[in-house]
């Protein structure tokens, strides 16, 4: 294994944090850190130097972008007890709690958040893989924050709110 | 002293040790006056840490089979091989960056992959069609053209494909992952139908790709924000060179509308 591969091993462990806390899906985050594995071993003549650990984070954030696009575009039939537990019910204990305050997110807001404090990424290095100036980034987290603790303080989306 | 406001980006960039060090006595002398942000600050940190909680164990979860790089160096030549059989020289119509575009599959199906799916879910319902293959036969040809193209907001004639063996027996007008699609039918005296499926698309140009995930196959290339797919039995020598035929004749008709004559 060259240097380039040995650097990609060594991030195998947070890309999968990082894939897992942005789909909530132990499977589909597997599934994406292997996609962006793939993309990252045969593009490495696209890498010119720099942080491995960003450029990794980039293809990773992008593959979901796709991906999220493409299931978009598909009708998906969800299950009623899903449909309830993504949102009908109040904040609980424990990590679930984080969990769905994160799965209201929109995805360029959760991916920030979680580059910045699951990541421990620098707001510059956030601007790059999002590819946006960091006047975005500080938005989107700005956004992020002010959403999920709305959440967890128990406010329900404005169509929810029955009184 | 006068105080210089903090402003919320400077309350984000102190808890996430963004903030300049010259300004850091000034962010916590106003935490110190103000409870509302000390709250918000705080509510913050309680965040990051949930989210730590929650997902940080995963960076220690021994790393699944599936992940194994060593695994994956060893299928990536095996793609490579494939990718080299099905792409025909005759036909690099945009490089090889469209093989190269491919493999992310499970997760993230990329648009071509969508397209494909779409033409050869569209060639399996209509192919067995006796009586209502087409909604315009082939007779009327003209209508037909003027009909799709305009549907599908680009001008393409159904390629004749008779010096092959194919007659058109028509077209219809599909609902596509990217929007209208035209449905072309084409029959061999002995039957045999081959259908060809267009439609407009953002990907890029591509060579062409063939696909064969069941008893039928399909060549799917894009040019110039069209999609093209060729379905039809798999045998891939045969769709080859209905393909080939195909392109030819887009690419006359092209060439053509562009020269002005």
């Amino acid at each position: 294994m060259n240097t380039f591969q040995q650097g990609i091993e060594a991030t195998i462990p947070a890309l999968r944090r990082y894939a897992r806390a942005l789909t909530r899906n132990a499977e589909t985050a597997d599934d994406l850190v292997q996609d962006t594995l793939v993309r990252a071993l045969r593009s490495e003549h696209l890498f010119h130097g720099g942080e491995l650990r960003s450029w990794l984070y980039t293809i990773l954030t992008n593959l979901n972008r796709n991906r999220l696009r493409a299931l978009a575009r598909r009708p998906t039939v969800l299950a009623i007890d899903d449909y309830d537990s993504a949102g009908a019910f109040g904040p609980e204990t424990g990590g679930r709690d984080i969990e769905r305050a994160l799965a209201g997110l929109v995805e360029e807001q959760r991916s920030t958040l979680l580059l910045v404090v699951l990541e421990g990424l620098s707001y510059r290095e956030v601007a790059d893989v999002q590819g946006v100036p960091i006047g975005t980034v500080m938005s989107r987290l700005a956004r992020a924050r002010a959403q999920i603790k709305a959440y967890l303080d128990g406010e329900r989306p404005a169509l929810r709110r029955v009184k | 002293m006068i105080e210089t406001p903090v402003t919320e980006d400077e309350l984000h960039a102190y808890i996430d040790g963004e903030l300049p060090a010259d300004r850091l006595a000034a962010v916590e002398a106003w935490l110190g006056g103000h409870p509302e942000d000390a709250a918000k600050v705080a509510h913050w940190r309680t965040q990051a840490e949930q989210i730590r909680a929650r997902y940080g164990a995963v960076a220690k979860e021994d790393v699944p089979a599936q992940l194994r790089l060593d695994r994956l160096l060893r299928r990536k030549r095996s793609w490579i091989g494939i990718a080299a059989a099905a792409t025909i020289a005759a036909f690099m119509v945009g490089g090889v960056a469209g093989w190269m575009a491919r493999g992310a599959s499970a997760a993230a199906p990329s648009p071509i992959e969508l397209l494909t799916e779409d033409a050869l879910a569209a060639h399996r319902l209509y192919v067995v069609e006796v009586r209502h293959p087409v909604e315009v036969p082939g007779a009327e040809r003209p209508h037909l053209t003027q009909w799709l193209s305009k549907r599908i907001g680009y001008d393409l004639a159904p390629p004749e494909l008779d010096a092959i063996g194919l007659k058109l027996v028509g077209g219809r007008l599909l609902p596509g992952p990217a929007g209208a699609a035209a449905f072309y039918m084409y029959e061999r005296a002995s039957g045999e139908r081959f259908t060809l499926y267009c439609s407009r698309t953002k990907a890029a140009a591509t060579a062409m790709r063939f696909s064969a995930p069941g008893r039928n196959a399909a060549l799917t290339w894009v040019d110039h924000g069209v999609a093209y797919v060729i379905a039809g039995p798999s045998e891939r020598d045969e769709l080859t060179r209905v393909a080939k035929a195909a392109y030819e004749q887009i690419d006359a008709d092209k060439a053509e509308k562009k020269s002005g004559t």
